[in-house]
C-alpha cells in the first residue's frame, strides 16, 4: 500500500513499511549514507542517515535507512539537531580512519578540520558491514563476517583462517566504501590478483576478474554489476554535492 | 566431541537457529570450550553460516574457542576489591601459576580471568574459583587456596577410577 509522506515540505508516496530514506530519494532530497544499499537489507550501523521524524505528535531522531514509513509522517533532513548529530558522527569516523579519502572529503564538506576525539591507531574499516552483507545476500557464500565486539570488532573469516568458501569474485573490494579490502597481485602467481585486508585471507578469482567471460551464472553477474554501478554513482553524487 | 552428543544437543533445541546460544552453552558445558570441528558440524547441520556462528562466539565473553582449565579463577577487580588489594592477589596468582589473564595453565587445571564486579563487595577482595567464593583474600593465602584445588582434583580422579 502506498502512503503519503512529507520530506522537507515535499509530498511523495512510497510503500508502507519501506525505509523512509526511499521517500527522500524519491523527493530528490539527499541524505548521506555509508552502510545503506538498496540491494541489501538495511543494517543501520553508520548512523549517518539520521533524520527527524514527526509522527503522532512525536518528534524523534531516527536512522532513515531502516525506519519504516507510515502514512502522515513528516521527515526533516536538515534541521540543526540533525546537522549536529551528523557532524559528531563524521568527527568520530575521522578519528577512526583519518587516512580514508572519502571520510576526509565528507569532513571537509561539513567544515570539520580535525576531530576532537582521540585518534586510534589508523584503521580503514568503518564496520559498515556492506562487504559482509553483499557476500551473504548477493554472492550467497558468506565467506566473511564480523567478529568480536567493542573496539576489537573487525571483519574476519571464521576462525581467522583462509576462507574455504570465498569464490574470489572481488565484490567485497568493489563495495567497500573506504577501500580497505584491496586487490593485489598474488605473490605466487602474479598473473592472478587476490583480496587483501590485514589478515583476511580470501582467494584469487580463477577467471582473473574478466567478468565478461565469466562462466558463473549470468543473473548473478548482472545483479552484481548493477549494484556496483549504482554504488559508485551514489558516492559520486555525495562527493559532488554540497 | 562425539557426533551423537552434538546431535542430541541439536535435537533438544529442535535445530532452531534462534537457539544457537543455548546450543553453544550446552556444548561448552560439556567440553569447557567450543571446538572448531564441533562448530563446523553445527553450522552444517543447522544450515547456519559459519561466519554468523563465529560472530556470536567471539561476541560473548562467556564463550571460548580455546580449551579452558578445569577451574576458572575470576579475580574481582571492582572498586571495593581493587582498594582491598585485588591487584596484589592477581600478581600472586600469576606468579604462582605462570599465566596471564585470559590464559590457561599448561596442565589445564586453571584458567585466569579478571572481572569487574562479582556483586559481593562486602566480601572484598573476592576471588571466585569455579562456583566457590573466597573472601578477604590476601596474597599470603593464595598458594594454599590453589593447592586445595589441585589436590582436590587428583583425589577426585582416584575416587572415580
Ligand atoms: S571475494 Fe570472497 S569474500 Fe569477497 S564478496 Fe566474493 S566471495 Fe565474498
Ligand atoms: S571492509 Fe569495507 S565494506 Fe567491509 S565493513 Fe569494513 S568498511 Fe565496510
Ligand atoms: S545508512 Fe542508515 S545507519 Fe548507515
Amino acid at each position: 500500500m502506498k502512503v503519503p509522506i512529507i520530506v522537507d515540505g515535499l509530498r511523495v508516496e512510497i510503500d508502507q513499511g519501506t525505509p523512509i530514506i526511499n521517500a527522500a530519494r524519491k523527493a530528490g532530497v539527499f541524505i548521506p549514507t555509508l552502510c545503506y544499499h538498496e540491494a541489501l537489507k538495511p543494517y543501520g550501523s553508520c548512523r549517518l542517515c539520521m533524520v527527524e521524524v514527526v509522527h503522532d505528535k512525536q518528534r524523534r531522531l531516527v536512522t532513515s535507512c531502516n525506519f519504516p514509513a507510515e502514512g502522515g509522517m513528516e521527515v526533516f533532513t536538515d534541521t540543526s539537531r540533525v546537522r549536529q548529530i551528523r557532524r559528531m558522527i563524521v568527527e568520530l569516523l575521522l578519528a577512526r580512519c583519518p587516512e580514508v579519502l572519502m571520510i576526509r572529503t565528507m569532513a571537509k564538506q561539513m567544515g570539520i578540520e580535525s576531530s576532537m576525539f582521540k585518534k586510534r591507531e589508523a584503521n580503514e574499516c568503518i564496520l559498515c558491514g556492506l562487504c559482509v552483507r553483499f557476500c551473504e545476500e548477493v554472492v550467497g557464500v558468506s565467506a566473511i563476517g564480523l567478529a568480536n565486539r567493542g573496539i576489537d570488532r573487525e571483519v574476519a573469516t571464521p576462525f581467522k583462517v583462509a576462507s574455504d568458501v570465498c569464490i574470489g569474485c572481488g565484490a567485497c573490494t568493489y563495495i567497500c566504501p573506504t577501500g580497505c579490502i584491496e586487490m593485489v597481485p598474488d605473490e605466487k602467481t602474479p598473473r592472478l590478483r587476490r583480496m587483501k585486508m590485514g589478515n583476511l585471507t580470501l582467494v584469487p578469482c580463477t577467471n582473473n576478474y574478466q567478468c565478461e567471460s565469466c562462466p558463473r551464472e549470468e543473473n548473478f553477474l548482472a545483479e552484481m554489476k548493477n549494484v556496483i554501478t549504482e554504488f559508485r554513482s551514489t558516492y559520486r553524487r555525495f562527493t559532488e554535492k554540497k | 566431541m562425539k557426533i551423537e552428543k552434538i546431535d542430541s544437543i541439536l535435537k533438544k533445541h529442535e535445530y532452531r537457529h534462534s537457539e544457537i546460544i543455548g546450543i553453544m552453552q550446552d556444548v561448552q558445558g560439556i567440553e569447557n570450550y567450543l571446538p572448531e570441528g564441533t562448530l563446523r558440524y553445527i553450522s552444517e547441520k543447522l544450515e547456519l553460516s559459519l561466519t554468523r556462528i563465529f560472530d556470536i562466539v567471539t561476541f560473548y565473553k562467556a564463550f571460548s574457542l580455546v580449551p579452558r582449565g578445569r577451574h576458572m579463577i575470576k579475580v574481582c577487580c571492582g572498586t571495593a576489591c581493587h582498594l582491598g588489594g585485588a591487584m596484589q592477589n592477581l600478581d600472586r596468582i600469576k606468579r604462582t601459576l605462570h599465566v596471564r589473564e585470559g590464559e590457561t595453565t599448561e596442565d589445564r587445571m586453571f584458567s585466569l580471568e579478571t572481572v569487574n564486579c562479582l556483586g559481593t563487595c562486602a566480601l572484598a577482595p573476592v576471588i571466585q574459583i569455579g562456583e566457590d567464593y573466597h573472601d578477604a583474600v590476601i596474597p599470603g593465602k593464595i598458594d594454599n587456596i590453589l593447592a586445595a584445588y589441585s589436590a582436590g582434583h587428583e583425589r577426585q580422579e582416584v575416587a572415580t577410577d
